[in-house]
C-alpha cells in the first residue's frame, strides 16, 4: 500500500508544500513526537501533529481551519519537531509555507495579531534602514498593537547599559535592500 | 595575524552588545583580525522566514555576496539566528539551482557560494585551542551550564559535528576557562526566542524553566552564544518566580575573556541586567569594579552561596 492510499487526494496546499519544502504530508504517520517535544504546544489551538493531519485529508474544511488557526503564529521556529521526526519530515518548514498562505488569504486570526504585528514591524524597519533598529521596531509594534506600555520599564535601563542605540543605523545599500523587498513581495501576490 | 570575516548582525549593535564586545576582545587577545563585512544588512531573522521565503533567502544572500566580493572566505556570525540564516541560505542555494537563479534576480548580485559561515561555539573553541591557549591564565573554577538553545544545536547540515540532543561544543571552551560543564536537561530547550515582546508570558515561562534546571544541576552560571536567548534569560528574570531569578547569564566569549584575565567591563559584563559581578570580580579583577557599575541591577546573585 502506498502512503498516498491514506489520503483522499493531495490538496493544492499539500502540493505547494511538497514543491516548496519537499515534504510529502501523506507520509506523516501521526506518532505525535513533534507535539510531544514542542515547547509552544501549550499555547497552540491545533497541535503540530494535528496540523500535519489536517493537510492529509484533502478536506477543504480542515484546510480552512488550519489556515485560520493561531498555532501557526505561536510556532517559535525552534526546529525540535523537524529534528525529531522519525519520518524525516520537516514540520517547521511546513509551518512557514502555511503562514505565508494564511497571510496571503487574509485568514490570520485576531489572537495572533500581536505576533504578526511584531514580524511586520521588524521587516518594515529592515526595509527602511537595511538593519533592525530597536527604537523604530518597538515604536511601530506599539502603534500597530496599541500595546503602548509593553516593556517600558526595560528601556531606561537598556539605555543606561548601552543596549539601545539612540540613533538608528542606516546602511548605504538601503536602495538594494528595498529592491529585495519589492522583488520578494511579488511572491506574496502569487 | 590571522584574519576572519565578521558579521555582527543587528542584535550585536543593540541588546546583544556584550557579545560583540567580548568577541572583539577575545579575538584581539588571540591575534585574530576580525574584518567586518562592509555595509552588511539584516539577515531577516525569524520575521522573514515566517512571512516570506524569498525574502528569507534574499537578505542573507546579499550579505554572502558582499562577503565574497570583499574577499572574505570565512565569516564569523556570532548571533545564533544570523548563523543559522546565513549558513542555511548557503545550503538552500547549493541544493536548488532554480532558487539560486531566482534569488540572484531578486537581489541583483552574483554569489558563487564560497563563503564559509562559522558560529560562536566553533570560533571560541578554535581560539581556546589556538591563539588563547597560553593566555588562559585565570581559571575561574565555576560550574557552568552550557546553553545551546535551538539554533546552535539544531538544523540539519547547519550545526555540524554535534549530537543535536546532546551537543558538546561548549564543553571544551568551558574547561579551557578552568570551569566544569554541568550535565543538565535543558541545554537545547527553547527559551521562547523571538516572542519576547509579542508573547512575553511564554518567554518568561520557558526561560524560567531553563534557568531552574540549570540551578537544579548545580550551575553557578549559564553561558550562551545567542543574543536572543541571552536577552530572554537575562533581562526577563525580574518577571520570573524565585526559580528563575539571580542566575548570571554570560556569553561564552565573555567566559573565555574572563579566563584570559580581560577586564569584565571591556567584555560587557557590567551591561547585563542580572548582576554577573560576583563571578567576574573576585577572580579576575578584584577591587577594580565599583558597585555603581552594576547600574540599576537589583538581582544580587551569589554563586556557590545559595
Amino acid at each position: 500500500m502506498s502512503a498516498h492510499a491514506l489520503t483522499n487526494r493531495e490538496s493544492l496546499l499539500a502540493a505547494r508544500i511538497r514543491e516548496e519544502t519537499g515534504v510529502k504530508v501523506a507520509e506523516c504517520y501521526q506518532c505525535g513526537k513533534c507535539t510531544a517535544g514542542c515547547p509552544m504546544a501549550r499555547w497552540m489551538d491545533i497541535s503540530p501533529n494535528q496540523i500535519m493531519r489536517n493537510l492529509q485529508t484533502g478536506d477543504e474544511a480542515d484546510e480552512n481551519r488550519l489556515l485560520s488557526c493561531q498555532a501557526l503564529w505561536h510556532c517559535a521556529g525552534c526546529l525540535t519537531c523537524t529534528q525529531r521526526c522519525p519520518k524525516g519530515l520537516d514540520p517547521a518548514a511546513v509551518m512557514d509555507v502555511l503562514r505565508e498562505a494564511a497571510r496571503r488569504r487574509g485568514t490570520v486570526p485576531a489572537s495572533a495579531r500581536k505576533v504578526l504585528a511584531f514580524h511586520e514591524a521588524f521587516l518594515k524597519t529592515v526595509e527602511d534602514f537595511g538593519r533592525m533598529n530597536e527604537w523604530p521596531l518597538v515604536a511601530r509594534y506599539k502603534l500597530a498593537t496599541g500595546d503602548l506600555f509593553a516593556d517600558v520599564l526595560l528601556a531606561p535601563e537598556m539605555l543606561l547599559k548601552g543596549k539601545l542605540p539612540i540613533v538608528p543605523h542606516a546602511i548605504r545599500g538601503r536602495e538594494e535592500v528595498r529592491r529585495i523587498f519589492r522583488e520578494s513581495r511579488k511572491k506574496e501576490k502569487r | 595575524m590571522k584574519a576572519c570575516g565578521y558579521y555582527p548582525g543587528c542584535s550585536l549593535a543593540g541588546g546583544g552588545v556584550e557579545l560583540d564586545l567580548s568577541i572583539r576582545e577575545v579575538s584581539k587577545a588571540a591575534g585574530v583580525d576580525l574584518r567586518e563585512i562592509e555595509d552588511w544588512n539584516c539577515c531577516g531573522a525569524t520575521a522573514a522566514h515566517c512571512l516570506n521565503h524569498d525574502l528569507a533567502v534574499a537578505l542573507p544572500y546579499r550579505v554572502l555576496s558582499l562577503a565574497e566580493e570583499q574577499g572574505l572566505a570565512e565569516v564569523l556570525a556570532p548571533c545564533a539566528a544570523c548563523f543559522s540564516r546565513l549558513k542555511g541560505t548557503n545550503l538552500r542555494l547549493a541544493r536548488s539551482a532554480e532558487l539560486a537563479g531566482r534569488v540572484r534576480a531578486v537581489v541583483g548580485r552574483p554569489y558563487g557560494g564560497g563563503v564559509k559561515i562559522v558560529n560562536v561555539n566553533e570560533f571560541c573553541g578554535r581560539l581556546a585551542a589556538g591563539g588563547l591557549k597560553d593566555k588562559l591564565s585565570k581559571p575561574l573554577g565555576l560550574k557552568v551550564a552550557g546553553y545551546y538553545g535551538c539554533l546552535l544545536s539544531r538544523g540539519e547540515g547547519i550545526v555540524e559535528g554535534e549530537d543535536p540532543e546532546n551537543p558538546s561544543a561548549m564543553d571544551a571552551v568551558i574547561r579551557a576557562a578552568g570551569c566544569e560543564p554541568v550535565s543538565w536537561n535543558f541545554s537545547t530547550e527553547c527559551c521562547g526566542g523571538g516572542f519576547s515582546m509579542s508573547k512575553t508570558e511564554a518567554v518568561v515561562e520557558l526561560s524560567a524553566a531553563v534557568l531552574a534546571d540549570a540551578r537544579a544541576a548545580g550551575a553557578d552560571l549559564v553561558v550562551t552564544g545567542c543574543p536572543m536567548c541571552h536577552s530572554n534569560l537575562d533581562m526577563r528574570q525580574r518577571s520570573m518566580g524565585s526559580e528563575g531569578r539571580g542566575m548570571p547569564v554570560l556569553y561564552l566569549s565573555e567566559l573565555l575573556g574572563l579566563a584570559c584575565g580581560l577586564k569584565p567591563e571591556a567584555l560587557g559584563l557590567n551591561r547585563h541586567f542580572t548582576d554577573a559581578g560576583p563571578i567576574a570580580s573576585p577572580l579576575s579583577v578584584r577591587g577594580e569594579r565599583r558597585p555603581s557599575e552594576c547600574g540599576a541591577s537589583r538581582n544580587t546573585s551569589t554563586p556557590g552561596g545559595r
